[in-house]
């Protein structure tokens, strides 16, 4: 941290990587990392990116989003209590969850995608993880100061003073983090109602649990643990390594160009020497501890910060910049062989998982398009199979589900197709009586079951049993349902 | 486990001290993370210890400071279950059978409370799909001995059939014709192929023929002129494909001979009313009754 007693217009500064390869020992005790504040354009990209997930994160629940009478206006909730999922314009009931997970293999491949390109793209900018320890650490250094007066209150015996200012931020986190865990529970529920029953301590226990488990899940992950879950406890970084190859392009130290490294005095020249001046701004910046000048490192989550940390020197020395670059190894190669290093983003590999992720969204779409608002399920009754009636007619009993998807009443006319001589009755309906075509009407959103009674005479069976289709279509409408089941009999 | 401390050169790690044939533990340590929920989870279970059931004693157990027990929990979730419940059940009591058939709402807690009902109490006899077997009445096609409709239906489980549990049981009596001395075998027979003929099943039109006359004067009285029975007296129809006992001729014959009388009880003195209507609501969907 002292200056180095040379005269530069670069700070020197007199650190090693804490999580430098050899520093590590299993033994040795957690040394806590104070990144210095850095400006750039990665940065910036940082803080937008903060300031974009946190918003949508915050406030996606307050968003309304009119259904009409009967319905919740929320455009995006999670209703365990009516098992529905709403989001916007769609609406999802328990049996179509695959949508739900085609977006989570749409997620999985997309990160895929992403990391071939840009290495651990996520883990550097959107991971929540990265977030909330950014926004925790901004905290951080605005109660606290820059780095070095960090670690001077490390360091500080106890006093008024740094006890004022650890409750301080404390006490900011465990807002920041009840925030989180209270956003959470806001995606689950009416929002503005429970936020109400919140305040005036009417909520349900599992909405205080929940927010209770966030709030202390955020303040450890984000305040105290930080790089240490992406080290120790992320799988990601284990598994990144597959999704990579030689063209991903990854902040990389181009050693080529800046070793041998060096102390430099100003009007030096640059003659028989590298471009790296050794004055380790790029390892205090670094909130994982680690020294980017080693190589790819497990530990590095690409925030790309000694970028910018090295950009900043290089111009301030008259350099240019890009000695730490987002670079890939070809590149590194070609660059090396006096051809263009260029970036390669369309290769094989991105392809396919590009190619397969469209795949997945295109089918996603297509079948939520597609997808019918009406539909039936056909049970037929185990026991028993059949019954032979006193006209010598066989009788069979079916199950009959309509799932009435839509926002409106229905009604819905019954068919059976297959089956000569059929009649259908709904039981529970005897003023209509036994019919060829019955009839009836559904509520709004909901699925109604009945039992259903098929007749047929004896003549009508082939053998043991006919395939027939139960057909529902609405009336004044071309909405249209269809299951296939069979009809069974005594046979011959 | 004893001298210098041992670092395994390719990992950089210490060892334990063990050896087996050069072979050495890595002495790796756990995560602290790890190591601090493993306390936790500790400490959290002395408070558990101290909060619930937990140290067995001799004839009893540590009843924990919550005084939590999970038998009462089900009794309280039983009893949670049957209050919820209790709004339907006192709607089913006022309620005629023509008002739950109407009431979707209704209807459905009686199927399901009937179905359940008639689990336990008439798939004895019945079966488990109320398909009946020989001598017990199938109760999903539509010959009704003692009447189908719901009013009958709900007689019919109260008070039984030919049981001396209710004074009101249905009664009748299918002589045993033969046994008795009304009837010689060759007149039985000639019954026999008259009944089978009605519903195109005879083979003997000569033996048809005179049963015919047999029946005209022995059988009309409970089974009708045009042998389509009657429910009053629950008399079944003779002119139709279903049998309680058999449609063959060897079964009819021994019928004849022997006469019938199939018992039920009265439920009335084992179950509530409210249960009995939806035994009644249930049974009648199956078939949709008469």
């Amino acid at each position: 941290m002292g200056e180095s007693g040379l005269r530069s217009d670069v700070e020197k500064v007199d650190v090693v990587a804490v999580n430098k390869k050899e520093n590590r020992a299993l033994y040795k005790k957690r040394v806590k990392i104070h990144p210095k504040r850095v400006n750039g354009m990665y940065r910036s990209l940082k803080w937008w990116m903060i300031v974009v997930l946190l918003g949508i994160y915050y406030v996606t629940p307050w968003i309304r989003w009119d259904r009409g009478p009967g319905a919740p206006d929320q455009a995006v909730l999670i209703d365990f209590v009516t098992q529905r999922f709403y989001f916007f314009l769609v609406e999802i009931w328990p049996q179509e969850i695959y949508y739900v997970a085609g977006l989570l293999i749409m997620a999985g491949i997309g990160l895929f995608f992403i990391t071939s390109l840009f290495g651990r793209a996520w883990c550097g900018y959107a991971c929540p993880q990265t977030v909330w320890t950014d926004l925790f650490i901004a905290v951080e250094r605005w109660v606290e100061g820059n780095r070095a007066a960090r670690f001077h209150l490390d360091s500080a015996p106890l006093s008024v003073g740094k006890v004022a200012k650890r409750i301080t931020k404390y006490l900011i986190w465990l807002l920041i983090s009840i925030g989180t865990g209270g956003a959470w529970v806001f995606y689950f529920a009416d929002a503005p109602t429970l936020a109400r029953e919140l305040v005036t301590l009417q909520a349900s226990t599992v909405a205080y649990g929940t927010i209770a488990v966030l709030t202390f899940t955020t303040f450890a992950l984000g305040g105290l643990m930080r790089e240490q879950v992406c080290t120790y406890m992320c799988p990601w970084p284990r598994i990144q390594g597959a999704m990579m190859d030689e063209e991903s392009a990854i902040v990389t130290y181009r050693a080529d160009r800046g070793e041998p490294r060096g102390a430099y005095r100003r009007g030096e020249s640059w003659e028989g020497r590298g471009d790296c001046i050794d004055c380790n701004q790029c390892v205090v910046v670094c909130p994982t501890g680690i020294d980017i000048r080693d190589g790819q490192q497990l530990e590095c989550i690409t925030c790309a910060l000694c970028i910018d940390a090295c950009n900043g020197v290089m111009s301030k020395i008259g350099r240019p910049e890009g000695l730490i670059a987002y670079a890939s190894l070809a590149g590194e190669q070609r660059r090396a062989d006096g051809e263009a290093a260029g970036i390669r983003l369309f290769r094989l590999r991105s392809l396919i998982y590009l190619a397969a992720w469209a795949s997945v969204g295109v089918l996603m779409l297509y079948s939520l398009v597609n997808r019918s608002d009406l539909d039936i399920n056909v049970l037929h009754d185990r026991n028993p199979l059949y019954t032979e009636l006193s006209d010598g007619r066989i009788r069979n009993g079916f199950t009959f589900k309509i799932l009435n998807k839509a926002a409106s009443q229905r009604t819905l006319i019954l068919s059976v197709q297959g089956l000569p001589g059929a009649r259908l009755k709904v039981v529970g309906s005897e003023d209509v009586g036994e019919s060829v075509t019955p009839y009836f009407t559904v509520k709004p959103d909901r699925v109604h079951s009945f039992r259903l009674l098929v007749s047929a005479p004896h003549s009508a069976l082939p053998g043991e049993s006919i395939d027939v289709r139960f057909i529902l279509n609405e009336v004044n409408s071309t909405s249209r349902a269809y299951y296939d089941s069979i009809f069974r009999g005594p046979g011959k | 486990m004893v001298g210098k401390s041992h670092v395994d050169e390719v990992s950089g790690t210490e060892t334990t001290g063990h050896e087996w044939d050069g072979i050495r533990e890595l002495d790796t340590p756990l995560p602290r993370w790890w190591l601090y929920i493993f306390y936790a989870t500790i400490i959290w279970s002395f408070g558990y210890f101290i909060a619930y059931p937990a140290i067995p004693m001799v004839s009893s157990y540590s009843k924990g400071m919550l005084n939590y027990s999970s038998r009462r929990e089900v009794a309280e979730q039983m009893a949670s279950a049957k209050a919820s419940q209790q709004v339907y059940l006192d709607r089913l009591a006022t309620a005629s059978l023509e008002d739950i058939r109407t009431d979707p709402d209704l209807l459905a807690f009686a199927l399901a409370g009937g179905r359940a009902a008639f689990n336990v109490n008439c798939t004895q006899c019945h079966g488990a799909g109320a398909q009946g077997v020989r001598g017990y009445p199938n109760l999903n096609d539509d010959e009704w001995l003692w009447g189908g409709t719901p009013t009958a239906i709900q007689f019919t489980i109260t008070h039984g059939i030919r049981n001396d549990q209710s004074d009101e049981t249905r009664v009748s009596a299918m002589p045993a014709f033969l046994k008795d001395g009304t009837l010689d075998a060759a007149a039985v027979n000639d019954v026999a192929e008259y009944v089978l003929s009605l519903s195109a099943a005879g083979t003997d039109r000569e033996a048809a023929q005179r049963g015919k006359k047999i029946f005209a004067d022995t059988c009309t009285d409970c089974h009708g002129v045009t042998a389509a029975g009657n429910s009053e007296v629950g008399a079944p129809a003779l002119n139709n494909a279903i049998w309680l006992y058999g449609g063959d001729k060897k079964t009819v014959v021994e019928t004849i001979s022997y006469g019938r009388g199939g018992v039920m009880p009265a439920w009335g003195r084992i179950l509530d009313k409210v249960t009995i209507k939806k035994l009644t609501v249930y049974i009648h969907s199956l078939g949709g009754g008469k």
